[in-house]
């Protein structure tokens, strides 16, 4: 039941944790202590090597997300807590899926893969494992269409969300961000941070 | 210089001004034990029971205003602890407490006395650690105290592997915390002050609803200056007992399911509620929707998760209690020109006459007998002989309610009580642990022949320290509280409640080295408590007391505060109170 009137909807939490011992099981504790239920929960190192950041999407009404970032906010490890769903941001999600392919249908599934950017990634005479990448309704298409084939296996990341334009209280990270950069002199080392955060 | 953990650990208590530690030894803990041997500036008390050090600690640190400290071994003794984490958890009582854990090595192997504590911890304390490395323990017990006491105070929890208490590391005392996540806020926002002075200059019902913050930022003197200035009436939780003066004209007493009629009416029918450091508990607001319907709520708080959790609040201040009051005083009596203008207080006093009615028509009462002695009565009489001056504890049940109701408060930090949790058992080593922190103040402990027996070990502690608690066990025989809700909520049928199979209190107090007296008519009971008080050491007193007596008022639990049972409530009444029940 929504207590203030507005409509439970899904929410993209993005929460700037310290990279310690135990960050991930005191924010996942959190929510089942709290009965909030998680629909997808993705973490990874950020820039700077001290810092994690965690992408939850969470249904709930306003009542609810308001606690949900309050109760965030007051684990002593989280540095920061922004609700993305009210801000201008970029989301993604990766699937891997491993689908029957027969050599009839092989075609097929390469032309909806095209139309998808997805990309095959491994194949045995009878099935494709495709890559795709997007936010979910594009994932979600993708594997609309994939399913009438026969989809063996799934394996989705979870959302992972950027905002378009720093907040004041963003910047103040990316300055630290920016040093720690700095930091690094190494271009190999530099390589690796700004790879892929799964 | 390079020392052991296990001396760290001790040099790092000393320096955080520590100087009581409730604990409990064995093997994973042992390296302290052994630094301790041969070092001077700490107490160690040997309790009985790790719970009792848990709940020794927390009744130190809420009488001093301290951070309390348990110590304990790995595995049974970490689990034996957890209930009064929980405990400090939901009363917001600052308390830090270690654990021994296997070595590192061995973390995870299940090897003997092993758990995995600050698995088990987690969600009952404030914030945990797990020292991996000697080099990190003076700056982790730096954390541990500065996270346990600043902030919305509670429990921090730090696990010690034996390993790292041995090994040795160079010891730097950090001199500053410093936690990027973590920076409360403690000065509320001056425009969101200004808002609140302007609504409660404009209401004409206004009520101060107070709550446990108010004693752990040490802002009763605060409160006095604010309910003072705009003759606004306060009521306080059953943890802000004491933040107010009990006899003060403005002074409601307590309100909520066994709270005063006056002050749920006054709530009830307010509009405009500040609430203090207080969270709108169940217990306090009974059906929500009819706890305080017609009032703009103004809440202060440290928390920001407290604000608009359980109701909406319309002006939100976040920050400190004592700061923010003391602001609003300010901006209050700026508002305001100086003292409260005429037409205002005309206002005020019709208020507070309507109040005062209500007080009359249901004041708190009970039936007097000549031949048993009735709970209130102690209540009245210990209230009579310690003046406000004692520090009072409490077991969990009806004494605690009747102890709530009764004694009279002057002070603030002189009433420990387990409020959120509703812990029996929490009397007497709460008890031990405000008497270590004030060895040469009275402390009674208002306990239940159910509760006391949940941690009566710790008398051999008081017995071998001679701390001298005062322990007034209200002996009704029964799981009282229990048997009323059975009475009222559930037709009658009485089960797991009788305790008169319970040990001779006189007789188990004598063998634990402690003094026992008893009561069991009403003219021996000052006589009792008289010699009670005059007593050197512990000592127990065994007051046999009236066995059906119920506490009224009463709330059933999710019924609304507006229609609480007064007496002892007819057919029709009992039907509704079992409807009521939404399952708490
Ligand atoms: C550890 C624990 N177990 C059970 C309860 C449930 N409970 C609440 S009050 C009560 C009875 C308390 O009996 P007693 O201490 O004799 O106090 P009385 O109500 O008789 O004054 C019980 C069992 C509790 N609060 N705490
Ligand atoms: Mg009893």
């Amino acid at each position: 039941m929504s207590q203030n009137g507005s409509e439970p909807r899904k929410h993209t939490i993005a929460v700037l944790v310290e990279n310690k011992f135990g960050v991930l099981s005191r924010v996942a504790g959190l929510f089942s202590a709290r009965g909030y239920n998680i629909e997808s929960l993705s973490v990874g190192e950020t820039l700077d090597p001290s810092m994690s950041r965690m992408t939850l999407v969470v249904r709930g009404d306003e009542f609810v997300i308001e606690q949900v970032t309050k109760q965030l906010h007051k684990l002593i490890d989280v540095i920061k807590v922004s609700d993305l769903t009210e801000e201008d941001h970029v989301e993604r999600e990766m699937v891997l899926v491993r689908v029957n392919a027969e050599p009839a249908y092989r075609a097929e599934i390469l032309r909806i893969a095209d139309i998808f950017r997805a990309k095959v990634v491994d194949v045995t005479p009878l099935t494709y494992t495709l890559e795709g990448t997007g936010e979910e309704s594009k994932t979600g298409a993708l594997l609309d269409l994939l399913r009438p084939f026969g989809i063996q296996e799934l394996v989705r990341t979870g959302k992972i969300a950027i905002a378009r334009s720093p907040k004041t209280k963003v910047r103040k990270v990316e300055e630290r961000v920016g040093k720690a950069r700095e930091a690094i002199k190494d271009p190999a080392k530099e390589q690796k941070i700004t790879g892929f955060v799964d | 210089m390079k020392l052991s953990g296990a001396r760290i650990f001790l040099e790092c208590l000393k320096r955080e001004g520590v100087d009581v530690v409730f604990g409990l030894p064995g093997g994973a803990v042992l390296p302290v034990y052994d630094a301790m041997y041969d070092f001077r500036g700490l107490t160690h008390i040997l309790v009985r029971q790790e719970a009792g050090a848990g709940h020794a600690a927390e009744g130190y640190a809420r009488v001093s205003g301290k951070v309390g400290v348990a110590l304990v071994t790995s595995g049974p003794a970490a689990t034996n602890l957890v209930t009064a984490l929980q405990d400090a958890y939901m009363d917001s009582i600052p308390i830090v407490a270690f654990t021994g854990q296997v070595p590192t090595h061995l973390i995870g192997n299940d090897a003997f006395q092993e758990a995995d504590n600050v698995g088990i911890t987690r969600s009952c304390t404030k914030h945990n650690f797990l020292v991996k490395d000697p080099r990190d323990m003076a700056e982790t017990i730096k954390e541990a105290f500065y996270i346990a006491g600043t902030g919305r105070p509670g429990p921090v929890h730090v696990d010690l592997p034996k390993d790292v208490l041995l090994k040795e590391a160079e010891f730097h005392y950090p001199e500053k915390v410093h936690l990027r996540s973590y920076n409360p806020t403690y000065e509320g926002h001056p425009g969101q002050i200004k808002r609140a002075a302007q609504t409660i200059f404009r209401a004409k019902r206004p009520v101060l609803y107070v709550g446990g913050g108010v004693i752990s930022s040490d802002a009763a003197p605060e409160l006095l200056a604010l309910a003072e200035l705009t003759q606004i009436p306060v009521t306080t939780t059953v943890m802000a007992l004491g933040a107010f003066p009990s006899d003060h004209l403005l002074s409601m007493g307590m309100l909520g399911m066994h709270g005063s009629y006056w002050a749920n009416m006054a709530v009830y029918n307010s509009d405009c509620l500040i609430a203090v450091g207080a969270r709108f508990d169940d217990r306090v607001t009974g059906k929500i929707e009819h706890f305080s319907p017609n009032s703009e709520i103004i809440h202060i708080d440290i928390d920001p998760s407290s604000i608009s959790k359980n109701i909406k609040v319309h002006i939100p201040i976040v920050g400190d209690a004592k700061r923010v009051l003391a602001r609003l005083v300010q901006e209050m009596a700026q508002e305001q020109g100086g003292q409260l203008p005429d037409i205002q207080r005309a206002i005020r006093e019709q208020w507070l006459r309507q109040i005062a009615e209500w007080r009359q028509k249901h004041p708190f009462q009970y039936d007097w007998d000549d031949a048993v002695i009735k709970p209130q009565y102690v209540m009245e009489e210990i209230s009579n002989l310690i003046r406000g001056e004692a520090l009072v504890v409490t077991g969990v049940g009806q004494h605690q309610m009747w102890a709530a109701q009764y004694v009279k408060f002057k002070h603030p930090r002189h009433w420990c009580t387990s409020g959120g949790l509703g812990t029996m058992g929490y009397g007497l080593p709460a008890a031990l642990g405000a008497q270590a922190a004030f060895p040469d103040k009275l402390v009674v402990n208002i306990d239940g022949d159910g509760s006391f027996v949940m941690n009566s070990q710790e008398l051999a502690t008081l017995a071998e320290h001679q701390l001298p608690v005062k322990t007034v066990i209200i002996n009704n025989g029964y799981h009282g509280m229990v048997r009323q809700w059975q009475e009222i909520i559930y037709g009658g049928r009485f089960c797991a409640i009788d305790l008169s199979a319970s040990p001779d209190f006189v007789k188990l107090a004598d063998a634990y080295g402690c003094v026992g007296i008893r009561a069991t008519k009403p003219s021996e009971v000052v006589p009792a408590l008289e010699k009670a008080f005059a007593t050197p050491g512990p000592v127990v007193v065994d007051m046999v007391v009236d066995r059906e007596e119920c506490v009224f008022p009463m709330v059933p639990a999710g019924g609304a505060n507006k229609d609480m049972i007064l007496t002892h409530p007819n057919k029709e009444q009992k039907a509704k109170a079992a409807k009521s029940q939404t399952g708490f």
